[in-house]
């Protein structure tokens, strides 16, 4: 099927890093919208991370990841071209629905900006008129600003600082985009839980359909675990095999806030022991270094 | 047979019944009448010559043995310890009229066992056929159709969604009851016959079914996925942080060892006081995994009474043994939120039986005024699975109204070629119904393949004396497919 190499790299930014797998199978099946269950090693965990291009003609698969916790600090250490994963599989999830809608803000958030490209470039592709909105923490974290110009009709760059574009949340660039275009059909909002509760929030009083891609933790990816759930209303839904796309306006953000940290102390454990590991590593090549550079002593014998 | 002590066990994920030795399993095999009835074969779903291999023990040949239970069952060593033999074999045993019923799940076991140990495997002479073969899920369904096939030639591959196959067998059913290593011998007998596994593939979204019977070139798929998909309770408190699926508890632990946190990256969660929800095998398999990890206080909430528990009676007793709270005759109203998103306890209400229901059991009925609550941090619901809905969102198979795969009686799906089994047709059940049904479903792929099938008289239906020419039935004469040797 696939070893999982991987076959390029590329560092955004200290903590920001994209790897191109090789699955041609995956590439060729691939929808935006889906992701993927990734593992580093045997003794890892399996990850969910939204598919942020895929490439048939390659045959690969692009992932753009953040270093914030245990896996992904060490697949940043570790994934480099040439290397292979454990596992990844997929493309799971429904593919996300590109409606007939004439007039469409893509809103990525962080690393959101990379899973809403391949949406936003499917609507262009559809024939309708593709509005950017991209945000970021500061100008040294923008990626990929060339490759959404490329197929948005308009791009509205947000920088928390003010860096670069306009100052302020993504939402400050959806209010611009609805005062401009009243005719907007739909807003996709991909990012952060609190990023995409503020897109809804904005899009709300409009009535503007948003759909939003959820990323609850996951251990199968399958329908299996139900730790994917999430609230809808009064519906429970799974966001592996019902999502991970839903309407934005009927998500209850806060319960999925609320569940994401459910682990929050064994994450920060299991970092604290690799990062230890990782000291020790250190120590002992260090050690291992000296022992077998001569010592001036020896190389006074000599 | 031998047990690890409740106290010593209840710390460890060792397997809990140690297996007979020798001479236990030959003083066992005495007890067999040799009945001229044999109920205990038709009691078997896969119809195990039971007294056979019995007799082989009691003979002391246990290769003899192996070979008379591998002739219907590829998996002694698993089926021994999951069955639930009470309502099948030993449960109709004629010695059982008067007293203990012959342990031939623990016999079956322990030849199982010894062939593992002893490196026996039994590949039949396969003589190779031109058809390829597709299996969806690797479970136990899975690899039975898959050894049928394979030995009847065919090219065979079975796909997995997980990074290692086995399914249930390996993400569900802990190590205490099925270790690991019983799974992985079981596995390399089935690459031995040729078996591939392709592991990390969803099929149904990487590639369809319809895409295997075509450009993948398939002759034929079984489409043995598992039910799955876990149903929640719909009380108050079931998002909170702290209710979770047994799929879940035991994937995390059994599958990704997160018993082994932080060595192995995934992490539990781990109770002080755990309410299990339900009273089946994978309840049972929660309530004592969550001792396992360290929880204080087992309780077990079940709304029917001891007798309509699902589980197997041993695995009842092994978890009252190790010292798990049962109660009888309750339901959960609500899960009590801690006010941080976490659980603090449950609400639940005594019940009392009351008239027959469709299944035959007393349906139990709220007592009014009976609510109380309890202290619990960690909720874990085993009240049953729903049927997964991949295949059915990225196929054209029909499905029944509660979303499992339609089939016939042979297990034909409606789409040609596509045959499916165990819980993805019928619902949650259990291991050997699912294997009984791979091996029934890889009947019906030879008869739509057109291979002849060795195990298969060529009897007209009804058993009436078949019209055969030179052992070719009439009927086939001139069926395209059918292959003569």
């Amino acid at each position: 099927m696939s070893n999982f190499e991987i076959v390029r790299r590329e560092d955004f930014s200290d903590v920001t890093y994209l790897l191109e797998v090789r699955h041609p199978m995956m590439a060729k099946a691939a929808h935006p919208g889906q992701f993927v269950i990734v593992m580093l090693s045997e003794h890892g965990e399996r990850i969910p991370l939204t598919i942020a291009d895929f490439d048939a003609k390659k045959g690969t698969i692009t992932l753009v990841i953040q270093a914030v916790g245990k896996t992904t600090k060490e697949m940043q250490l570790a994934c480099k071209v040439g290397t292979t994963l454990y596992a990844m599989v997929g493309p799971m999830g429904i593919p996300s629905p590109i409606s007939h809608a004439k007039k469409v803000v893509c809103v990525g958030g962080g690393l959101g900006v990379a899973p809403v490209y391949p949406q936003a470039r499917a609507f262009k592709e559809a024939g309708a008129y593709v509005i950017g909105v991209l945000g970021f923490r500061n100008k040294d974290l923008v990626f990929w600003k060339s490759k959404f110009k490329a197929i948005c009709d308009e791009l509205i760059v947000c920088t928390d600082d003010g860096s670069e574009g306009i100052k302020g949340l993504v939402t400050e660039g959806i209010k611009q985009s609805i005062a401009k275009h009243p005719d907007i059909d739909e807003v996709v909002a991909i990012g952060p839980p609190i990023m995409m509760k503020g897109c809804a929030e904005a899009t709300r009083p409009h009535k503007i359909k948003t759909m939003v891609s959820l990323n609850p933790l996951m251990v199968d990816g399958t329908g299996m675990c139900g730790g994917c759930r999430v609230k809808l209303g009064d519906k429970v839904k799974f966001a592996c095999v019902d999502g991970p796309d839903f309407d934005g306006h009927k998500v209850d953000f806060d319960d999925l806030m609320t569940r994401l940290r459910r682990y929050t102390k064994e994450e920060r454990m299991a970092l604290d022991h690799w990062e230890k590991s990782c000291r020790l590593q250190k120590q002992i090549e260090a050690a291992a270094a000296s022992l077998d550079s001569p010592s001036p002593a020896t190389v006074a014998k000599r | 047979m031998r047990e690890q002590d409740p106290q010593v066990r209840a710390k460890n994920f060792e397997e809990v019944a140690c297996g007979y030795s020798p001479e236990n399993a030959m003083r066992e095999s005495e007890r067999c009448l040799m009945c001229p009835d044999q109920p205990c074969i038709s009691g078997c779903p896969v119809g195990i010559n039971i007294p056979g291999f019995i007799q082989k023990i009691n003979e002391n040949n246990l290769r003899g043995a192996y070979d008379i239970l591998t002739d219907t069952n590829l998996l002694p060593s698993i089926c021994g310890r999951v069955c639930p033999q009470e309502n099948q074999c030993e449960g109709v045993c004629t010695v059982g009229d008067t007293l203990e019923p012959v342990a031939i799940g623990r016999l079956e076991r322990f030849v199982g066992d010894t062939a593992i140990k002893e490196g026996w495997v039994n590949i039949p002479y396969i003589e190779p056929s031109r058809f390829k073969v597709g299996i969806v899920g690797s479970g136990p369904a899975g690899m039975a159709c898959a050894a049928d096939m394979a030995k009847a030639g065919c090219d065979v591959t079975v796909y997995e969604a997980f990074h290692q196959p086995g399914g249930v067998l390996r993400y569900g059913i802990p190590d205490f009851r099925l270790p690991n290593a019983v799974i992985d011998a079981e596995i390399n007998n089935l690459k031995k016959f040729g078996v591939k596994f392709e592991c990390n593939t969803l099929v149904g979204r990487l590639f369809t079914i319809e895409q295997m019977i075509g450009e993948m070139g398939f002759d034929a798929v079984f489409v043995g996925v598992g039910a799955g998909y876990p149903t929640m309770l719909n009380i108050p408190g079931d998002s909170l942080n702290g209710v979770l699926s047994a799929n879940e508890l035991l994937t995390r632990c059994n599958l990704m060892r997160a018993k082994e946190f932080p060595v192995f990256d995934t992490p539990l969660p781990l109770g002080r006081r755990v309410a299990v929800v339900g009273a089946g095998n994978t309840a049972m398999d929660a309530m004592r995994v969550s001792l396992r990890l360290g929880a204080e206080k087992v309780y077990c909430i079940y709304r029917r009474s001891r007798k309509e528990a699902p589980a197997r009676v041993e695995e009842v007793h092994h978890a009252e043994q190790e010292g798990i709270e049962f109660n009888w005759l309750t339901n959960p109203v609500a899960v009590l939120d801690d006010g941080k998103g976490g659980v603090r306890g449950m609400r639940c209400v005594r019940m009392e039986l009351g008239e027959p229901d469709d299944s035959g059991r007393r349906r139990p009925v709220p007592v009014a005024g009976s609510e109380f609550d309890f202290e619990a941090d960690v909720i874990v619901y085993a009240i049953g699975t729903n049927a997964n809905p991949i295949m059915g969102q990225t196929s054209k198979l029909k499905l029944n109204k509660w979303g499992y795969i339609g089939a016939d009686e042979n297990l034909a799906t409606s789409v040609a070629g596509v045959f499916a089994g165990g819980d993805i047709v019928t619902g949650a059940a259990t291991v050997i119904e699912a294997m009984g049904a791979g091996r029934k479903a890889a009947r019906s792929m030879k008869a739509y393949l057109g291979i002849r099938d060795s195990a298969l008289p060529y009897l007209a239906p009804g058993g009436e004396g078949a019209g055969t020419l030179f052992g070719i039935d009439l009927r086939e004469r001139n069926f395209a497919r059918v292959r003569v040797a």
